[in-house]
């Protein structure tokens, strides 16, 4: 198999893997971050979100061999201390029940704040739509994405 | 390097323990072959373990599937305790003997545990109080217990639980513990934040899909593409040959491929060569309404489950009858974490850990079927992704134990959506006719008849006791579609069709909606007609607090209000569905929503558990539904199985909860139930059109 080269979460690594691998999995089995998750595999419920650079992309359909040059962000690659002002808004509205769609949701939510800073419900609502949450934790997202910008704008 | 267990530390709690309620059992034989720390820990029973470094771990009994009681139970015992929350660990039990109750359905944890939780955080600190006196040698009266020390009142000394953990495990253990005052409660009704808060936001590995052990292979399963097929020749060439396939096995109806990776089992799955034989009928949800549709038309097939007076000669005497038909889907549970299990079966041993609800059941099972003793057999869970009813079914763990021991290997076996979407025990399609006479001004009488495929519909709405004219009937409809338990079973579609059928009379009658079920509650408590299943003034105490949250009963302009207020798990909740028509589309505004579950423990998980049910009620209601054709489920994965999304939730969801002294009831199901009728009576007084028949998307064009 040929070699990859990839950046994950600031680090240079190359990866001898099947290149049809979608990122999810690279991650998860090859590389043991699972912190992104699986819900469908088919980009429709947002488990499996990480970041492209500072683009929101599920990444159960993303064959490695397309990500290139670009730089591979996931949950882990947030923070080293859990303190990035997103976790720390979501531990503050106790947001998780079951938490396993948690991770997706935050990617999501830090690509929409990186490009919009401050956004209105309907801004979030947008952004934060290709995300299912079955126990249903979509108001206090809503709110731990307002209190997420608030923590930005003091930094 | 491990460290080191030191025999000499080691306090036998066990053999001092004299009686009373699981006061019997040391902590640390749970884990035979697990390296305790060398430290002393005071293990009063399986629940508590306090270490003379000061350290505390308390153990969460029951599943975690989102209901929040790896917060909440440990929770109730650290109350008691007189810990500080902050510096407690909580780990999930596995299952054992010393653990009671350890399933997760029911709504039942917490209100099944609340009073042994507290005597078992009550009993440990009494002994530490105990301990802390004979060190002392003042009277254990003049001792007193908080923030994890004891402190002796007229001196005010203090030592730690971790100083006095080793004096503690040699006082007797005491029988009855005092309870406190819950007036003193320092930490119940509070807002707690979940306990694994930091790890899911970091992204740890928590579920059962993250589960990495030594050796293990990655499993991809090919199950029957349809109900009433079975396994027929497999050619397993094409799989063996991609890259990282290791095995490919044969278990009772279907195929297992094993692998380096979850990609790799996956593309061998895939590339396995299956014949499926139609063995059974193959149906189709078409044909199943159809035959609904008949057998309600004809006098049930079976006796009625209550009949008080006549509702044939009521409907006699009746000005007006309603006589109309409400249907429910077939619906998947959609939890968010595909199922999984990890399974290492080896020389008549077993290991088992994955997501379930019901793990003493998985256990038992796998016993059963692979001639191994349960004593052989050890089964925990992960917190896990969703749970609803699903794991109330043993295949994904039995299915797992198969797998391995037919392997010879430990292995993860992993679903895809598709898998789960095709191989579930879905909430099953129910249809039910209902019958009201009504003269100019009174409801005379009310016929509720239901069919439901499997077990069948049953229960009743709250009218049961009130009125004088009263029938209802249900039967079960043979399928080889598979049904389970969906959150709130029996009440999430018998809500919605009582519920919204007493807004119909309502309308009828020109009645408040409000005020008409207040009278039939009045009437229940005063002239109950036979038996009452539920007590009236806490009908009242939820109705009440939600009209006074809402303003019921003064108008907002461009707002329709819906009502409704169901029973379910112990629990009273009344709601309010206000709804605003956006270019002609109704749009949920706010939901207010008032809940008598008796005493709150946890404040921010329950009004999480409250939301969320509201949320998932209304998203189950509005868009997905299973259809089968041939026996084969349509809606495949999320594209076509419909989920609500952020956009279409409500914007405010406003939580208000009756206070009570009483013992905690159920929290993780009550509030979906009346939802659904709340929403198709906005719906109704927003637009004019009565939806009876889910998901209400379909049916608002
Ligand atoms: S797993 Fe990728 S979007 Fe669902
Ligand atoms: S918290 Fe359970 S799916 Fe979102």
């Amino acid at each position: 198999m040929p070699e990859l080269s990839l950046t994950v979460n600031g680090k240079k690594i190359q990866i001898d893997v099947d290149p049809s691998t979608p990122v999810l999995w690279v991650l998860r089995d090859h590389l043991n971050l699972v912190g992104t998750k699986f819900g469908c595999g088919m980009a429709q419920c947002g488990a499996c979100t990480i970041l492209l650079d500072n683009v929101a992309v599920r990444s159960c359909m993303l064959p490695v061999s397309a990500v290139g040059q670009r730089a591979i962000t996931s949950i882990e690659g947030l923070s080293a201390n859990g303190d990035h002002p997103v976790q720390e808004a979501w531990v503050e509205q106790d947001v998780a029940q079951c938490g396993y769609c948690q991770t997706g949701q935050m990617m999501s939510a830090v690509a929409l704040l990186r490009r919009t800073p401050n956004p209105t419900d309907a801004q979030i609502d947008a952004a934060m739509s290709g995300n299912i949450c079955r126990c249903g934790t979509y108001l206090r997202i809503r709110k731990a994405i307002h209190t997420a910008a608030k923590k930005q704008r003091t930094i | 390097m491990a460290k080191s267990y030191s025999r000499r530390n080691f306090l036998k709690v066990s053999a001092l323990s004299g009686g009373g309620m699981l006061i019997s059992f040391n902590l640390l034989q749970l884990s035979a072959g697990a390296q305790p720390a060398d430290s002393e820990p005071f293990a009063p029973n399986a629940y508590i373990k306090i270490s003379a470094d000061g350290s505390i771990v308390l153990m969460a009994p029951n599943p975690e599937i989102g209901q929040g009681v790896k917060t909440s139970l440990p929770l109730i015992i650290a109350e008691e305790l007189e810990v500080n929350w902050q510096t407690i660990q909580v780990e999930l039990a596995p299952l054992h003997s010393a653990m009671g109750r350890q399933t997760a359905g029911g709504s039942g944890s917490v209100r099944g545990r609340y009073t042994e939780l507290r005597t078992i955080g009550a009993t440990a600190r009494e002994m530490l109080v105990a301990a802390a006196a004979q060190t002392w040698s003042v009277p254990v009266t003049e001792c007193a217990a908080a923030n994890g020390e004891v402190t002796h009142t007229p001196t005010g000394k203090k030592l730690s639980y971790g100083a006095l953990a080793a004096t503690a495990a040699t006082m007797p253990v005491p029988a009855k513990p005092a309870l406190k005052d819950p007036t003193t409660f320092k930490l119940i009704g509070t807002r707690i934040t979940d306990v694994d808060a930091k790890k899911i936001v970091t992204g740890q590995p928590l579920f059962g899909i993250d589960t990495r052990k030594e050796g293990m292979l990655f499993a991809m399963v090919s199950r029957p593409p349809a109900y009433g097929k079975t396994l027929g020749k497999v050619d397993d060439t094409a799989a063996l040959k991609v890259q990282g396939v290791k095995k490919v096995v044969q278990i009772e109806n279907a195929v297992a491929v094993l692998a380096t990776s979850t990609w790799a089992a996956k593309k061998g799955r895939d590339a396995l060569v299956v014949q499926w034989n139609d063995k059974e009928k193959l149906e189709n949800t078409a044909a199943h309404f159809d035959s609904f549709k008949k057998l309600l038309d004809k006098p049930s097939a079976t006796p009625p489950a209550r009949n008080d007076g006549n509702v044939e000669a009521a409907a006699q005497q009746a000005v007006k009858v309603l006589d109309v038909y409400y249907e429910m889907p077939a619906l998947s549970h959609g939890q968010m974490e595909p199922l999984n299990f990890y399974a290492n079966v080896q020389n008549d041993k077993a290991a088992l850990y994955g997501p379930t609800q019901v793990p003493a059941s998985v256990r038992s099972e796998v016993a059963k079927k692979l001639g191994i003793a349960e004593a052989d057999i050890t089964i925990a869970s992960p917190r896990q992704g969703g749970g609803f009813g699903r794991k109330l079914m043993t295949d994904n763990g039995v299915e797992a134990a198969l797998i391995s021991a037919a392997a010879k290997c430990p292995v993860q076996v992993q679903w895809t959506r598709e898998d789960d979407m095709q191989n579930d025990f879905y909430r099953p399609a129910e249809m039910w006719r209902y019958r009201a006479a009504l003269s100019a001004t009174e409801l005379l009488s009310w016929h509720q008849s239901g069919i439901g495929i499997g077990r069948g519909v049953r229960g009743d709405s709250y009218i049961a006791g009130s009125i004088a004219n009263y029938r209802a009937e249900g039967q079960g409809f043979a399928s080889n579609t598979p049904t389970g338990w969906w959150r709130a079973p029996g009440a999430n579609t018998l809500a919605f069709a009582a519920e919204s059928f007493m807004d119909e009379i309502c309308v009828a009658l020109k009645k408040d909606p409000v005020a008409f079920r207040l009278a039939i509650l009045q009437q229940a408590k005063q002239q109950p007609v036979g038996k009452l299943s539920y007590d009236p003034d806490k009908y009242k105490s939820v109705i009440d607090l939600v009209v006074n949250m809402s303003n019921w009963n003064s108008k907002k302009p461009g707002i329709f209000k819906g009502f409704s207020t169901w029973y379910s798990f112990g629990s009273y909740v009344a709601q309010v569905v206000e709804v605003q028509l956006v270019k002609g589309q109704p749009k949920i505004v706010k939901v207010y929503c008032a809940v008598n579950c008796g005493r709150v423990i946890n404040l921010s998980g329950a009004e999480n558990q409250v939301q969320g049910s509201i949320v998932d009620g209304i998203g189950h209601a509005m868009y997905p539904k299973v259809t089968f054709v041939n026996g084969a489920v349509q809606e495949t994965n999320f594209h076509a199985y419909k989920m609500l999304r952020m956009k279409d939730a409500p914007m405010d969801i406003e939580v208000g909860f009756v206070p009570s002294e009483e013992p905690p009831t159920g929290l993780g199901e009550p509030a979906l139930p009346p939802i659904a009728a709340a929403l198709a009576n906005a719906l109704f007084a927003a637009t004019g059109k009565r939806i009876r028949k889910m998901p209400f998307a379909e049916q608002m064009g």
